[in-house]
C-alpha cells in the first residue's frame, strides 16, 4: 500500500491553500505582480506536480519532499526578529553588501548600501509598485507558466524576493550578498521571486547563501529572471546549505544580450531535495554562459540539476560543468541539454557531468544531451560515474596518508574543478574551507556552516 | 630488517608466489631480476601491503613485526617505501600539497608537529635537486602529463623526502634512458646509508651497473630459484633467462 500522499492531492492541497489565502496574497501585493496569477492557476491545475511521467523530472521525486502539511507566511516579519541583531554575516575578509531575506520576505540591510547612483535594489514588490516601466517590460517575461507546474506554482504564489535593477555602465565593485533564511515554528511553503535586470556595460556579483535556521520541513520555491544587456557581466554564486527535510526548487532564467558574459556557480552541501533548473537563451551573438555546479550528498538527499543552453545566435561561447559525490542513499541526476539553432554558426557549446559514488546504495542518473541544427560548430558533452580511484588510495597509502585522509584527498581534488573557476578569491577560499568541513563529516547541519549569519 | 619466509601469495585465488624466501639486513642493496610473469611486482606489492594479495602461507617481518595485519600507511609510517612501476596519476592533487600531507601525516605518526612552510620548502628544493626532477612539475597534479621518465624521476623524489629504512624500487629502472638511469641510480647511491635497505626489482642488468647490488636474486615462476652476489646478474645477462629455465 502507498502512504505518500498522491500529487493530485498534493496540487489540490496547494490550490486549496491558494484560495483560502487569495485575497490576502492579492492585497499585500503590487497588481504588476497579482496579474499573472490567474494564468499561473489555470497552468498549475493544469500541469501539477511534475512526476516522473514528466521527462525532465523523471528521476527527480519531487512527490516524496512534499508529503505532510505546509504553513503560508503572507507577511514579513511574524518572529519579529531584528535582522541587525540577530544576522551577522560574520565574513570579516568579505567586503559585501549584505541583504537579509526571511521566509522569502526581504528585510534589507543593517547598512547603507554603497552602490552608484541609479542602482535600484529593493523588494522585489517595493519595485513593482516603484519601478513599473523596468518591472512590466521584464517580469514574468521568461519565465513561461504554461511549461512546469513549479514555475507555475512560483508564480501563483509570489510575494517577494529581490529586485536588482543596474543602469547601464553601472558596476558594482563589491558583491551583492543575499541570505536567504527560513526560520518558523511549522513547516512552510515559501515562494522567493527575484527579477535582475543587468543595463549595457554592466556588472555585478552576486552570492546567494540559502539557510534554514531550524528543523523545520521547508518547500521552497525559488525562481530568478535575469537578464543581461549588451556586454553585460553577472557572476551568480549560490551556496545551498538546508536541513534535510526540505525541498528546495531553484528556477533561473537567463536571457542575455550581445557581448554578455553570466557565470553560476552552484554549491550545494545540504538539501532535502535541490532541484536546480537553468534556461540559458543566447539571444545575440558573442555571449558567454558558463553554469559549474557541484553537489555533496548522503543519507537520503537527492540533488538534481537540469540545464538548458539556448543557443539562439552565432557566435556564443557555452561551458556546463557538474560534479557530485554521493554517499549512503543519496540520489542525483544531471539532465543537460544544449540547443543550437540553425543560424546559430561559430556556437561552441561544451558540457561534461562527473560523479563519484562513494556507496553501493547512492545512485546517479545523467543525461548529457545535445542538439545541433547548424552545421558549423564546435560542442561536445560527456558523463562519468564511478567511485575513488582504488590505485590512486593505495599510491596515497604507500606514502604514509591514511586511507580516510587519502580518501578525502581525492574528493577534494573533484570538487576542486569547480570551486576554482570562482572568481572572488576570499569567496573562494571559505567555499574551500565548508567543502572541506562538509566531506570530513564535520559540518553536519546547515546552521553550523562557516558563514556564520547567526551571531 | 627484512624477513620473508616461506611466502606464498595469491592473487585472485591463482598461486603467484610459491614459497619466497628472502632476507635484508641494514646497509644492503638486493636485486631481484626474473622474467615477466615471475612475481616480482606481487612481491613489491605484499611487501607494501596492497588490499588484492592474499597471503595463504608464510610471513613479512619488517623490524621484528609481522605485517600480516599492518595497512599500507603504517608500513609507509614505519620506514617502507615501494616505488611504483606505473606510478599513478591524481588529477587535482598537486605533487607539493600531495607530499606535504604525506610528510606530515608521517611526523604526526612519530608524535611531531606539522612541518614549518619555510623548512618544507628547503627540504622540496634540496631533494628535486638531488634527483634532477624540474621545479615546474611540484606545482602539477601528481604524475598527471609527466613523461614517463619524469613519473620515475618523481618516485625517486619522493623517496628522497620521505627517507625510508627500506625501499622497494620496482622497475624504476624501466622505460629510462641512460641519462634518466643515471640520475635515478645516482639517486639510489646517494641516499644509501647504514642503516637503511633497497630492493631493486629489475628485468634488466642495466641498472645494475650504475648500482652495485650486494645480492642477487632470480626470481621465476614464484620461487626464488638463484642467489648469488653481483656476478650473478652479468651471468645472467650473458646467459639469458633460458638458462634459468633449463636449470630448474
Amino acid at each position: 500500500m502507498n502512504l505518500l500522499t498522491s500529487v493530485t492531492e498534493i496540487k489540490q492541497q496547494i490550490i486549496e491553500q491558494f484560495e483560502k489565502h487569495a485575497d490576502e496574497l492579492y492585497n499585500g501585493t503590487g497588481n504588476r505582480i497579482n496579474r499573472f496569477r490567474k494564468q499561473a492557476l489555470d497552468d498549475f491545475n493544469r500541469l501539477g506536480i511534475p512526476t516522473a511521467k514528466n521527462e525532465n523530472y523523471r528521476y527527480t521525486p519531487v512527490d516524496r519532499f512534499l508529503q505532510g502539511s505546509y504553513d503560508l507566511d503572507l507577511k514579513a516579519n511574524p518572529f519579529r526578529i531584528e535582522p541587525e541583531d540577530v544576522f551577522k554575516c560574520n565574513i570579516p575578509e568579505l567586503d559585501t553588501d549584505v541583504l537579509l531575506f526571511l521566509n522569502g520576505f526581504y528585510y534589507g540591510s543593517g547598512r547603507p548600501l554603497n552602490v552608484p547612483d541609479g542602482v535600484v535594489i529593493c523588494s522585489l514588490n517595493e519595485a513593482s509598485e516603484r519601478h513599473p516601466d523596468i518591472f512590466q517590460a521584464h517580469y514574468s517575461k521568461y519565465a513561461s507558466t504554461s511549461e512546469d507546474g513549479l514555475v507555475a506554482m512560483n508564480t501563483l504564489f509570489a510575494r517577494d524576493g529581490i529586485f536588482i535593477y543596474l543602469p547601464d555602465d553601472a558596476v558594482l565593485r563589491r558583491p551583492l550578498q543575499i541570505i536567504n533564511l527560513s526560520h518558523s515554528f511549522n513547516n512552510l511553503r515559501i515562494t522567493r521571486r527575484n527579477l535582475v535586470v543587468a543595463g549595457k556595460n554592466t556588472a555585478a556579483s552576486l552570492v546567494i547563501c540559502d539557510h534554514t535556521l531550524c528543523e523545520q520541513s521547508y518547500h521552497i520555491n525559488s525562481l530568478t529572471e535575469i537578464v543581461l544587456d549588451d556586454h553585460s557581466h553577472i557572476d551568480y554564486t549560490r551556496i545551498q546549505n538546508e536541513n534535510n527535510l526540505s525541498a528546495q526548487i531553484n528556477n533561473v532564467f537567463v536571457n542575455q544580450q550581445s557581448g554578455s558574459l553570466f557565470n553560476s556557480h552552484i554549491i550545494t552541501l545540504h538539501a532535502g531535495l535541490s532541484r536546480n533548473n537553468f534556461y540559458v537563451n543566447l539571444m545575440a551573438p558573442f555571449c558567454e554562459s558558463n553554469l559549474y555546479g557541484l553537489f555533496l550528498c548522503d543519507r537520503k538527499q537527492h540533488v538534481a540539476n537540469y540545464t538548458l543552453m539556448n543557443h539562439d545566435s552565432p557566435d556564443c561561447l557555452s561551458n556546463q560543468l557538474f560534479k557530485g559525490i554521493l554517499d549512503d542513499e543519496a540520489t542525483g541526476t544531471f539532465n543537460g541539454k544544449i540547443h543550437v539553432r540553425k543560424d546559430a554558426q561559430k556556437t561552441r557549446a561544451y558540457q561534461r557531468n562527473n560523479n563519484i559514488l562513494l556507496s553501493s546504495a547512492s545512485k546517479m542518473n545523467s543525461k548529457p544531451h545535445l542538439e545541433i541544427y547548424a552545421d558549423d560548430v564546435k560542442c561536445s558533452h560527456g558523463a562519468t560515474t564511478g567511485q575513488l580511484d582504488n590505485e590512486a588510495l593505495f599510491y596515497a597509502r604507500t606514502r604514509g596518508i591514511s586511507e580516510k585522509e587519502a580518501r578525502h584527498l581525492l574528493m577534494y581534488a573533484f570538487a576542486n574543478e569547480i570551486v576554482s573557476e570562482i572568481s572572488v578569491d576570499i569567496l573562494r577560499e571559505r567555499i574551500i574551507e565548508m567543502i572541506d568541513k562538509r566531506l570530513r563529516g564535520e559540518l553536519s547541519r546547515c546552521n553550523n556552516c562557516d558563514i556564520h549569519c547567526t551571531s | 630488517m627484512l624477513e620473508i619466509k616461506n611466502l606464498h601469495v595469491n592473487i585472485e585465488g591463482k598461486e603467484i608466489l610459491k614459497g619466497i624466501d628472502l632476507h635484508v639486513r641494514a646497509g644492503e642493496i638486493h636485486a631481484i631480476m626474473g622474467p615477466n610473469g615471475s612475481g616480482k611486482s606481487t612481491l613489491a606489492s605484499a611487501i607494501a601491503g596492497k588490499d588484492i594479495v592474499e597471503i595463504t602461507e608464510g610471513e613479512i617481518n619488517y623490524m621484528g613485526e609481522n605485517l600480516k595485519d599492518m595497512n599500507p600507511e603504517d608500513r609507509a609510517r614505519k620506514g617502507l617505501f615501494l616505488g611504483f612501476q606505473y606510478p599513478v596519476e591524481i588529477p587535482g592533487v598537486s605533487l607539493v600539497n600531495f607530499m606535504k600531507t604525506a610528510i606530515n601525516e608521517n611526523r604526526k605518526f612519530k608524535g611531531l608537529e606539522p612541518i614549518s612552510a619555510s623548512e618544507f620548502l628547503k627540504m622540496m628544493n634540496e631533494k628535486q635537486e638531488l634527483v634532477g626532477l624540474h621545479a615546474k612539475l611540484t606545482s602539477r597534479s601528481v604524475n598527471e602529463g609527466f613523461s614517463g621518465g619524469e613519473k620515475k624521476r618523481n618516485e625517486i623524489f619522493q623517496m628522497a623526502m620521505l627517507e625510508p629504512l627500506l625501499a622497494i624500487l620496482d622497475e624504476t629502472d624501466s622505460g629510462l634512458d641512460i641519462d634518466a638511469m643515471k640520475i635515478v641510480a645516482n639517486g639510489v647511491n646517494k641516499l644509501k646509508r647504514s642503516y637503511n635497505a633497497t630492493i631493486l626489482i629489475t628485468h634488466y642488468q642495466r641498472l645494475l651497473d650504475y648500482v652495485i647490488p650486494d645480492f642477487v636474486h632470480v626470481l621465476y615462476k614464484g620461487r626464488i630459484v638463484r642467489s648469488g652476489e653481483k656476478e650473478l646478474a652479468q651471468e645472467l645477462e650473458e646467459k639469458g633467462y633460458e638458462w634459468i629455465e633449463e636449470e630448474v
